[in-house]
């Protein structure tokens, strides 16, 4: 009897446990994380809000931005970002076509923040050499890229003050579906 | 069970008429599960060579070999197979497939070509395999950018951003956290995007390079709560960025409670350390979740306030309606079920009994129930599901069906726990705008034509 009340006992705790382990909730780590200090973490965090963090210093406009297109970008993305070879995606249009029967979707018709573009051709583009391109020159194409969709104008400067600055045309065009409660 | 004789099989074939589940042949479920119910029936499966009950009829007339001589001179070498007179290969460190299994292989479709080779999904061959468990060489595979080789003795995974300390772990470390081992599916967001509004036709091909960005395994790793709780989450916290070391930088956006509900970093698939194509040493995994936000090759994640609104949750993986908004954030992946053999690409070997075979899984729980139709969904029977059902997980269905053979259209429709079901196509289609590729979880429909043949058809 003892050992049959010990059994059910031990049966009670090893189903506490494992709701808990199941959530996680009441395991324990051995903690071995080793702490950064934040002066090393600029190498790591890459990543752009859509508010600017992160963006870092230089700058520069869509001329600048022509030259590095046709070097860089327009073999894959076509004259003026308009579509080219394979499925690379077009760069440049559609903007108001998204209700039509034919939406296109490009980064200036569908894209909602400007520092997504910033962030993505930095860390991942031209695809024979991602994260190549000097933050200045990153910024130029993402100025070409804005100018040939008449977001900005040809003369505008892009940097880490005017780029979250850049309005989308479609910024409202989303609706979360994700819960309330997860939103900003 | 014991065969009943002529008698029986009389009996038997009264029993099938009476066992008709739907129309066109769809037959009970529990004629194949739970074989002691319909001893009858069952001899019907056993003659097809599904059972070796030496007790029935067939097997009292089986004539076995007889030597043809007694002679002490006389060897068995002229009865036997090569197999069993010819010593069997060496061992190897390393276990393979058959040869004859050869052509089981993953489907390769790189989008840019040779711009970018490593961009593009390689696909899990449905059609050639049985069970819930994808093995670990065809696991499908969606890469950005190729996949990278990373030194598992360099890598390094960091916690930072509205945490109280930022932390970097090696492998070494990791490995020494508790660990937890659960079966989830993984699901790319643009499975079966030849059934999407990309493609106004059916395309003709195999069903794993429709539905084959799909795989399901068991997953080892350590809860991600755990690390984050260790860095101390601040109130501000809301949601995570994961990152990848990978060329193309993957990077998505995930709600915090997700991150610290059931969220795993993985390091385990089936058994075995990470296959590279999955994301070796570490990736993020994310059960029931769009695939691609499982971030392979984790390097980072960083606590937020709000989405990052990477380049993958905004240009890509958002559902573009008809009236000109798109749905963002549809993480969950919804209740989806296949059949899986006979399917697209096989031909029937004439009229007669077959058992139809399945996949179903759901992002929002576990399968309850999956209906096979064999008139195009005009009435459904009850398929057998195999096994218990799991959570996020791959679930295998199962019907007996006896092809009258006549053109007919085969479908599956699975429900979940939450009650979701899955709609025809042209339903499913309607609610988004053209080109909508994502998210397809639409109905499949076989067509299976007089001459056997097995294709791809939308209704």
């Amino acid at each position: 009897m003892f050992l049959y009340k010990t059994f059910r006992v031990l049966v009670f705790f090893a189903g506490f446990a494992f709701s808990g382990f199941a959530l996680g909730g009441e395991l324990q780590g051995p903690k071995l994380g080793v702490s950064v200090e934040p002066g090393a973490l600029s190498g790591w965090d890459i990543s752009i809000g859509p508010e600017g963090s992160g963006l870092p210093n230089g700058e520069g406009d869509s001329r600048l931005g022509f030259t590095v297109f046709t070097d860089r970008c327009l073999h894959c993305h076509g004259q003026r970002g308009a579509g080219g070879l394979g499925l690379a995606d077009p760069l440049v249009g559609g903007i108001g076509s998204l209700a039509t029967d034919e939406p296109l979707k490009t980064v200036g018709s569908y894209w909602p923040y400007a520092t997504t573009i910033f962030d993505y051709i930095r860390r991942a583009m031209p695809y024979d050499a991602p994260a190549s391109l000097s933050n200045s020159e990153v910024y130029a194409v993402t100025a070409y890229i804005l100018a040939q969709n008449g977001i900005i104008g040809e003369v505008d400067v892009m940097n880490a003050v005017t780029l979250p600055m850049v309005r989308m045309p479609n910024r409202d065009g989303f609706v979360m579906f994700w819960p309330e409660e997860d939103r900003k | 069970m014991k065969s009943k004789g002529k008698a029986g099989k009389d009996l038997m074939r009264t029993e099938l008429e009476a066992d008709l589940a739907a129309k066109n042949g769809l037959l009970d479920r529990r004629l194949f599960v739970q074989g002691g119910l319909l001893a009858g029936s069952i001899a019907v499966f056993a003659k097809a060579g599904r059972a070796d009950d030496t007790s029935t009829e067939e097997a009292i007339n089986y004539e076995a070999p007889v030597f043809d001589s007694q002679s002490g001179a006389q060897s068995i070498g002229a009865f036997l197979p090569d197999s069993m007179k010819i010593p069997g290969a060496s061992f190897r460190g390393y276990g393979k497939p058959a040869g004859a299994e050869s052509s089981v292989q993953r489907k390769i479709l790189q989008p840019y070509g040779d711009l970018a080779p490593g961009a593009g999904v390689a696909m899990t061959p449905l059609q050639s395999l049985e069970g819930t468990i994808t093995p670990n060489g065809l696991h499908f595979e969606r890469s950005h950018n190729g996949r990278p080789t990373i030194n598992p003795d360099e890598h390094e995974f960091l916690i930072h951003g509205l945490v109280q300390r930022s932390l970097k772990f090696s492998m070494a470390s990791l490995s020494r956290y508790p660990m937890i081992s659960r079966n989830y599916f993984i699901e790319c967001a643009g499975n079966s995007f030849f059934n999407s509004n990309l493609f106004p036709e059916a395309t003709q091909v195999s069903v794993g390079m429709i539905h084959g960005l799909v795989s399901g395994a068991e997953w080892t790793g350590i809860p991600l709560n755990l690390l984050l709780d260790e860095a101390g989450l601040l109130p501000e916290g809301k949601w995570i960025l994961a990152e990848g070391a990978d060329s193309a930088g993957m990077s998505r956006s995930i709600p915090l409670r997700k991150a610290m509900d059931d969220a795993i970093i993985a390091i385990y698939q089936n058994g075995e350390m990470l296959r590279p194509e999955q994301g070796y040493p570490m990736r993020l995994l994310l059960p029931g979740f769009e695939g691609n936000m499982s971030v392979k090759w984790l390097r980072r994640i960083k606590v937020t306030s709000g989405p990052t609104y990477t380049k993958d949750e905004t240009s890509k993986y958002s559902d573009l309606m008809p009236d000109g908004v798109a749905r963002q954030f549809t993480y969950t992946m919804g209740v989806k079920s296949t059949i899986t053999r006979p399917a697209g690409g096989l031909v029937m070997d004439g009229p007669g009994f077959y058992e139809i075979s399945g996949l179903a899984w759901s992002g929002s729980g576990k399968i309850v129930k999956v209906e096979v139709s064999a008139d195009g969904g005009a009435t459904w029977a009850v398929a057998a599901l195999d096994g218990e059902p799991l959570s996020m997980a791959l679930t295998r269905f199962r019907l007996p069906w006896k092809w009258d053979g006549l053109p007919t259209l085969l479908q599956s429709r699975a429900t979940d726990e939450a009650g979701n079901t899955q709609l025809r196509r042209d339903v499913w289609s309607a609610q988004y705008a053209e080109g909508q590729l994502y998210h397809c979880n639409a109905i499949q429909t076989w067509s299976i034509a007089r001459n056997g043949e097995v294709t791809n058809v939308f209704i």
